[in-house]
């Protein structure tokens, strides 16, 4: 073995690979602290907890080119208007429930968990709740005794979790606010469940503007 | 010194009588994956199929974390194997090591116990100190946490004191680095939040930066180690190529967590940063195989464990595939909006925990049987060859089956549930009952069950393969002329 060249010689890349390795761990900090303060609940990106207390569609953005949460008159959920400390606690029970029933290894979540089972990012919206009249009952019964209603041809059932009937009302109130998340159009095509009151004359929910700042 | 061709402890040093322990413990773990994968894969075909009893929740949930904890047990136990050899002395505080062991080995014995019996709990905060967090991949409760971590300080304060006051060769000096990163990365797990968004940035963080980067670089020392060990390749061919190969994982894998970054709430830059290093993350793949392949050849494939280096080349194409081309194909945000959460990352995931370490860890397996039995001969003209030969086949085979099954599938609900039926909970349905993907299913039993009998093979063939052998392994040949 002879002359090896620099380019091929190991100190070279030795510190290559310690000043890539540096370098993106340091870019990646600085994208994180960006990112922390696009997402954190309040912010343009995710909203507030206390969103709940209003209506929110999913309506396509011309100039983003994809679909948009957008946050409408107030509807309150279970015809509460809740403080956003309450609406924070509701829907961090909601989010517990989720975790200690272990939705995430049927479902996904934003796309993310296993496969047997609906997406939830939109559950709020989801056409199959039939009207927006029934639609909150219908999750709480639904999530508290899943187990003999009618759910697909498949023969697929949620089994029973042993949902009280706080943790299914909870759980609701954290989906109704996963809604309100800007997913950057995912998922795409999406047609939500018809919301307008009859007649429709509610603008907000037809201008197609992104999400209002909420208040922290 | 006893016979040849015997399982003896006193053919390992202290180090590696250790490693066998934990081998033996990932080879359980990896058996009890197949089981419950099995489990779940039947129900997606009758769903009654233990309703009530094994959910298919609890029982996918046992499949990863299985899956989870037998890979780092794998990686341990070959971390341990290479310590002393590397180190050039005996590993420092190998009494710590044994005590923690156990004591891990019993902690996971306990938590898969919980998820059977008890499953679930009430939505508060003390099912996830006590039973189950509810978060993919890191499911194990907060105490069971805590302990993984005080397991893994007392591992690595042996891997690190061991090369400190040994030698610190390249491989040890990139391994010592590359353990702090992904046991640090496991602490941006362990923390609850409403916030879902902001919950799942750094559980991607684990998940990602444990799989995508760090150790893709452990089992780049591992390799580097393993082709010396089996070819005889010079040190500083493997150590320049591991080094390349973490300037490029890193250099592509950190960023490269951005694709995960595209819908989960989190800023539109991302797509753009996420997209480019995440395409990029295939070429440090690359270039592994080509340097195995290229090293097997300057020593015209003359090696001393012929089922490792098997399993070594395995690896090599199965994480180019399997984490490389699989992972690129559906990276970029233009085609993940509607392969995300379907069957194509079910195929992906496979293939890539398959081909990236599955394959490496069993290639260890292979070494620390033969270093047990005396360092017997292990290439060609072995009794009871056709054992490993058809395990390799059945389990590879069983996987490429599984992967493809699953891949049309994917492509069928990519296309049905969400660009036709736009994603909607109706259109989930109608794509799951389609018979294309019903057949994917189906497919994907049966090369699981082919899978399943290649590891039987395999079990069988470690507790055989080399039993009665009297030869010496074969020496390195002379280092090749270039």
């Amino acid at each position: 073995m002879s002359h090896t060249e620099w380019w091929a010689s190991e100190s070279f890349w030795r510190k290559t690979a310690i000043w890539v390795t540096a370098g993106s761990f340091v870019a990646l900090i600085f994208l994180t602290l960006d990112s922390m303060s696009a997402i954190t609940a309040g912010s343009t990106r995710v909203p507030a907890y206390s969103v709940i207390n209003h209506r929110i569609d999913y309506v396509f953005d011309e100039k983003r080119n994809f679909q948009v949460p957008v946050i409408g008159v107030e509807e309150p959920l279970f015809d509460q208007t809740l403080t956003e400390a309450e609406a924070e606690a509701l829907v961090s029970r909601g989010k517990l429930t989720t975790q200690a029933k272990n939705c995430m290894n049927c479902h996904t979540l934003l796309g993310n968990g296993a496969y047997y089972a609906p997406d939830l990012t939109k559950a709020w919206l989801d056409p199959s709740w039939g009207s927006k009249d029934v639609r909150e009952q219908m999750m709480v019964d639904f999530l508290m005794n899943p187990q003999d209603r009618l759910h697909n041809g498949l023969g697929r059932r949620m089994p029973n979790l042993g949902i009280t009937e706080g943790e299914a009302r909870a759980t609701v109130a954290f989906l109704k606010w996963m809604a309100s998340i800007d997913t950057n159009g995912f998922p795409a095509n999406f047609t939500p469940i018809d919301q307008s009151d009859p007649p429709a004359d509610d603008a907000s929910a037809a201008n197609g503007s992104p999400i209002p700042q909420q208040g922290g | 010194m006893a016979m040849p061709g015997t399982l003896d402890s006193a053919n390992l040093n202290g180090g590696q009588k250790l490693a066998v322990k934990y081998f033996t413990v990932a080879l359980a773990l990896f058996g009890a994956q197949i089981v419950f994968g099995l489990l779940a894969g039947i129900q997606y075909l009758k769903p009654d199929f233990l309703y009530g009893v094994l959910d298919f929740s609890v029982n996918r949930m046992v499949h990863i974390n299985a899956l989870v904890v037998w890979l780092l047990f794998g990686f341990i136990g070959s971390s341990y194997w290479l310590l002393e050899d590397e180190a050039g002395i005996p590993v420092v505080g190998l009494r710590l090591g044994n005590l923690v062991f156990w004591v891990f080995t019993l902690a996971v014995a306990v938590v898969v116990v919980v998820y059977l019996l008890v499953q679930i709990g009430p939505g508060d905060h003390s099912t996830l100190w006590l039973i189950n967090e509810g978060r993919e991949y890191i499911e194990a409760p907060r105490w069971a946490d805590i302990g993984i971590v005080a397991c893994v300080l007392a591992f690595f304060f042996n891997v690190a004191a061991t090369f400190a006051k040994g030698r610190y060769t390249g491989i040890g000096g990139v391994l010592v680095l590359d353990l702090i990163a992904l046991f640090g990365i496991y602490l941006a797990g362990m923390f609850y939040t409403p916030n879902i968004s902001v919950d799942q940035y750094w559980w991607w963080w684990v998940i990602h930066l444990w799989v995508e980067a760090t150790w893709e670089v452990l089992v780049g020392c591992l390799m580097a180690y393993g082709l010396m060990q089996t070819l005889g390749v010079r040190r500083k061919i493997v150590e320049t190529w591991l080094y390349i190969e973490v300037a490029l994982m890193f250099g592509s894998g950190i960023l490269g967590l951005g694709h995960h970054y595209f819908w989960i709430g989190t800023p539109e830059y991302w797509f753009t940063i996420g997209g480019f290093f995440s395409a990029l993350e295939p070429i440090p793949l690359v270039a592994m195989v080509v340097h195995s392949v290229f090293d097997s050849g300057t020593h015209n494939m003359k090696n001393n464990n012929h089922p490792a280096l098997a399993w070594i080349i395995a690896h090599a194409f199965g994480n180019f595939f399997g984490a490389g081309v699989w992972g690129f194909m559906h990276t970029l945000p233009q085609i993940n909006l509607y392969t995300h959460g379907t069957q194509w990352s079910a195929s992906h995931g496979h293939f890539a925990f398959f081909g990236a370490y599955a394959t490496l860890v069993i290639a260890f397996f292979y070494l620390a049987l033969q270093k047990w039995r005396g360092n017997v001969w292990m290439s060609g003209g072995l009794a009871g060859a056709w054992r490993w030969k058809w395990a390799l086949g059945l389990l590879n085979l069983g996987m490429v089956g599984m992967v493809m099954a699953m891949l049309v599938a994917g492509y069928e609900q990519s296309q049905i549930e969400r660009a036709i039926e736009g994603s909607s909970w109706v259109g989930y349905f109608v794509a799951q009952a389609h018979p294309w993907f019903v057949q994917g299913m189906w497919w994907r039993q049966v090369f699981g069950w082919m899978f399943a009998a290649g590891f039987v093979l395999l079990v069988w063939d470690l507790l055989t393969l080399g039993r009665g052998e009297r030869r010496p392994a074969q020496a390195h040949s002379e280092s090749a002329p270039r």
